[in-house]
């Protein structure tokens, strides 16, 4: 390391965020876009809910009806989902496996400020002629120029300068989990969140690509007049579907992998036990991860491939369920003669478990292709998955937050408010999505802005609509709690819960440089095994000394704002605009090249003067 | 908490109850009230999956509310429970015994899926090529020289084979009550099966979303006895090879004049006239005015007046007629008819 490294220039306030390397600020960062991006999308899905109260409503037209559900899947996937478990996954990875920040610090910061730019812009469409509106998935053909609006090239660019955030991201933890684990902290001694984190990334690496090509290929249409997807001059409409879902696929696992981790630390905390079947919850993780890849076409089943394709792809679906029950099993038996307390977190963890179970089972049975020829883009679909991703996900991650707000923010929520969290968000849940498992039985197909009278949808929906309140209400309450639990001046203790893995074992919230010296890891649940051996906190693997820390930089937030404004050139065929966007950018990437950063160091006195003690 | 717990659990019950109060959903439009041998088929795969799935649920609630009342903890409570790494018989009693479960799904499953993917020739089945237009539905019988839309007529007890396709972009065929949806795609063919196993109506959706006006997509399926149907089939063919006729009252003449002038570019109507529209030739025999409206003088004036109010982006303008027009237009399209349909 360079020894003329010299202290990082203070920065403070907003400067301060907008060029933080540190992994734990990224994570807070990451949650507050998520956050935003989240209420945008829920504000979506509320407008839905209303024109569907009653038939033949009008409160949205028919257009504005199609922008809402298309910004709302893909608000709630790419916006809200994937940044909150990035925002988890930075704040609490490098902390489980004992590193002092991620491997690739400014990388990071790169990758929350393309996703958070290619998000400004898909949703800077609602005020520039109108959103995208040919649902999540843009099927061509109605994605093409001929049928659709404007709206589409803001999802084609803003997902592309997004997809580009997430992979980088992805890229870092791998390598992070795999080069920075503190000694002792072998693969098999890592906590099942890092495990998830680190297969989920693995499957990032993989899948984005995919949807990448997609898109490119879908701008060509768009843009330049390819024909990649235009029947009419030879092009092939089934081919988006297919790398759309090779995508697709893998990317519900992207979500629901990290979840399954939150819920097993959770769980095995609040039961004060070990995590049961730890190594068979490893291998289910990646069995899942590997599965996961050879599935996609199980969303095509009625899109003609044929019933030979439609039968392998559907087995090989019903497999997965195999290890998703072995996981549910042992969170079962973690519990099993555990001491099981309920504070808000292990509520969202035990409610997840039910809640989980009906969206595998409904899973499961989408899985057979003829009996899928009738759920499919019926609204049995879309009780399905958002079983899955707000009854699977969603849980895990208010779980997840309720468990690690105050390692992040140095102070903890409140129980009262978070049990009310609870109760009313899985109240509404079920009274939202339960009764859309019939209608689409009944013959509601998904993605319709009203339904006439008379043909038996009326009371399902109506409930369905009610439903809606309660999860607003629990989203409500939720960030009441954040906004009391900030004005609070009670600090969280290091340990709260008393934990069991080693981001328990340092302050709440931790210094920047984490850990002040390296802990060994003496096996699974490191903080545990030493509270056993009954030691105050954890074994050091080295001295104290001086601390080597990355300097923070405006260079990733410009990058990524000179990409966004490529992108309005584009849209635009504005090429002037497209040069200088790219000269940002690509500048930037010079200037980070060939200026050395040698980062600066925090002294042994100094990390003593913050009171902790060496 | 635990008043809490039981209250979710009754309003649950409620929700549950209300829902089974209001039936399985209409017989015409639900795909829980078969009335054909392939939704039979697919109801009975729902059925089987349900049952075992549910079956995984009921062990796992159990578990889950004795391992919550016997395991949470009591005030006082002293010593760390056992730490346990695992179970070897445990795991392999939960991996295998779900494997069985599969199995027994996975069977029927291959068989039904290729019952369901076969192709019947026309000496087996009767032919229909379906189609699908943003937002209405065009259905054309090769053999019998037949050509009709937004209303499906066909034999009952009879296998139909469809192909399917579409002129735009891609929707989706779908008719509950008598089986599963396929898609259609442009510049692609589709096959798929079915047959009614009673006459009388069933609804017709698409089930892809294809534009603004996706959800207003509709059609109907009429299923007539088979000598019925033959009849239809002989007058619609004899009608559609020949010129339109001439209606008898004066109003309708001059209707007869306006439509031959502002609509035959896009609309058939027996053997003349545009494929842009749908065919017209049996309008008022129709259920419905394009798949939505009852098919009456007052809601067929309501379409002609404003066809974007009622359908939002379809695909015929509004042409800005008077009420005269519309008037003469009622009237002259009342006379549409090949055959009154039994309904
Ligand atoms: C530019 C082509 C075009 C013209 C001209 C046109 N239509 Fe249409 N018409 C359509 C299309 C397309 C539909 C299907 C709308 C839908 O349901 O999406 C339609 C639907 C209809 C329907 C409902 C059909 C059904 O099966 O339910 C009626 C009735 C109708 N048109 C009458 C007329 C009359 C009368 C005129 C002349 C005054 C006319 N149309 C002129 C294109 C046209
Ligand atoms: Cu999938
Ligand atoms: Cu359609």
């Amino acid at each position: 390391m360079s020894a003329h490294a010299s202290h990082a220039p203070k920065r403070s306030g907003i400067a301060d965020w907008l060029t933080t390397v540190d992994h734990k600020k990224i994570g807070i960062l990451y949650l507050i876009a998520g956050g935003i991006f989240f209420l945008a999308g829920g504000l979506e899905a509320l407008l839905i809910r209303l024109q569907l109260m009653y038939p033949e409503l009008q409160v949205v037209g028919a257009k504005t009806f199609n922008e809402l559900i298309t910004m709302h899947g893909t608000t709630m996937i790419f916006l809200a989902a994937m940044p909150v478990i990035f925002a988890l996954m930075n704040a609490i990875v490098p902390l489980q496996i004992g590193a002092r920040d991620v491997a690739f610090p400014f990388v990071n910061a790169l990758g929350f400020w393309l996703f958070f730019f290619g998000g400004v812009l898909i949703n800077t469409s609602w005020f520039l002629g109108g959103a995208p509106d040919a649902g999540w998935t843009s099927y061509a053909t109605l994605a093409l120029n001929q049928y659709s609006g404007f709206g589409i090239d803001f999802y084609v660019l803003g997902l592309q300068i997004a997809g580009l955030g997430t992979l980088i991201g992805g890229i870092n933890f791998l390598v992070t989990i795999i080069n920075m684990r503190a000694p002792g902290m072998t693969f098999m001694r890592m906590p099942l969140f890092t495990w998830a984190s680190f297969v989920t990334s693995g499957l990032i690496l993989f899948a984005f690509p995919a949807i990448t090509v997609g898109l490119v290929l879908l701008m060509f249409d768009r843009l330049f007049g390819a024909a990649f997807f235009n029947p009419d001059a030879g092009g092939n409409v089934v081919i988006w579907q297919h790398l759309f879902w090779i995508f697709g696929h893998p990317e519900v696992y992207i979500l629901i992998l990290p979840a399954f981790g939150i819920i097993s630390e959770v769980v095995s905390t609040f039961s004060r036990k070990r995590l049961f079947g730890y190594s068979s919850m490893v291998f289910a993780t990646a069995l899942i991860g590997f599965l996961g890849f050879m599935v996609w076409a199980h969303h095509m089943f009625t899109t003609g491939m044929g019933p030979i394709a439609n039968t392998l792809f559907g087995l090989a679906t019903m497999l997965i369920a195999v290890p998703t029950g072995i996981k549910i099993f042992n969170w079962l038996l973690t519990m099993w003669g555990g001491q099981i307390r309920f504070p808000t977190a292990n509520l969202f963890a035990v409610g997840f478990i039910p809640t989980f179970t009906i969206g595998g089972m409904t899973g499961v049975m989408l899985a057979v292709p003829p009996a899928d020829y009738q759920y499919h883009d019926s609204y049995f679909v879309v009780a399905h998955f958002h079983y899955v991703i707000v009854g699977g996900l969603v849980f895990g991650l208010f779980a997840g937050l309720y468990y690690w707000w105050p390692k992040m923010f140095g102070k903890m929520l409140n129980e009262t408010l978070g049990k009310w969290n609870f109760w009313t968000f899985f109240i509404g849940f079920h009274l939202t999505f339960f009764p859309q498992h019939f209608l689409g039985l009944m013959g509601m197909p998904r993605r319709v802005f009203t339904y006439l009278a008379g043909q038996g949808l009326e009371l399902g929906n109506f409930i369905s609509t009610i439903g809606v309140f309660g999860m607003t209400i629990g989203t409500i309450l939720f960030l009441v709690n954040a906004y009391v639990s900030a004005k609070s001046s009670k600090r969280a203790p290091a340990d709260p819960w008393d934990g069991r893995t080693l981001e328990w074992s340092i302050p709440s919230p931790p210094p920047e440089y984490n850990f002040a010296q390296t802990p060994l890891v003496r096996g699974l649940d490191a903080l545990w095994v030493e509270k056993m051996a009954g030691n105050k906190g954890m074994t050091y693997a080295e001295p104290l000394g001086s601390i080597h820390m990355p300097n923070g930089s405006f260079l990733p937030f410009i990058m990524s704002l000179g990409l966004f404004i490529a992108g309005y050139g584009f849209m635009y065929h504005n090429y002037v605009v497209v040069g200088i966007g790219m000269v940002i950018t690509f500048g930037c990437m010079l200037m980070r090249s060939l200026k050395d950063d040698p980062g600066y160091h925090i002294e042994p006195d100094e990390i003593e003067e913050k009171g902790v003690k060496a | 908490m635990k008043s809490w717990q039981q209250s979710w659990r009754q309003l649950f019950l409620f929700g549950l109850l209300a829902l089974t109060l209001s039936g399985c959903g209409m017989r015409e439009l639900s795909a829980l009230q078969p009335q054909g041998p392939v939704a039979a088929m697919q109801f009975d795969l729902m059925k089987l999956s349900a049952s075992i799935m549910i079956g995984v649920f009921i062990v796992v609630m159990l578990i889950l509310t004795y391992v919550l009342i016997r395991y949470r903890k009591r005030p006082g409570q002293e010593g760390i429970p056992k730490q346990v790494e695992g179970s070897h018989t445990l795991e392999i009693i939960w991996t295998v015994i779900p494997f069985l479960l599969l199995i027994v799904m996975a069977v029927p499953t291959v068989t039904t899926g290729f019952t369901l993917g076969k192709e019947y020739n026309k000496d087996e089945a009767l032919q229909v090529r379906v189609t699908a237009h943003q937002f209405w539905w065009e259905f054309e019988y090769p053999d019998l020289g037949v050509s009709t839309a937004q209303d499906l007529v066909l034999p009952v007890n009879q296998k139909v084979q469809f192909t399917l396709t579409s002129a735009d972009v891609m929707h989706a065929f779908w008719i509950p009550a008598l089986g599963g949806k396929i898609d259609t795609n442009p510049g692609l063919e589709n096959k798929m099966w079915l047959q009614a196993d009673r006459t009388g109506v069933f609804y017709g959706k698409c089930a892809e979303l294809c534009g603004a006006s996706h959800a207003l997509m509709d059609f109907k399926v009429d299923v007539l006895e088979q000598d019925e149907f033959a009849a239809w089939a002989e007058k619609m063919k004899g009608v559609q090879s020949a010129e339109p006729a001439a209606p008898a009252s004066a109003n309708a003449v001059q209707g007869q004049q306006i439509f031959e002038k502002s609509c035959l570019g896009c609309h058939a109507v027996a053997g003349k006239g545009g494929k842009l529209g749908p065919n017209l030739t049996n309008f008022a025999d129709r259920q419905r005015v394009a798949g939505i409206m009852p098919n009456d003088a007052e809601h067929l004036a309501k379409w002609l007046r404003d066809p974007q109010k009622e359908k939002p982006g379809n695909n015929m303008p509004n042409l800005n007629l008077s009420e005269d027009q519309i008037n003469s237009l009622v009237e002259y399209m009342s006379t549409l008819k090949v055959q009154e349909i039994k309904r």
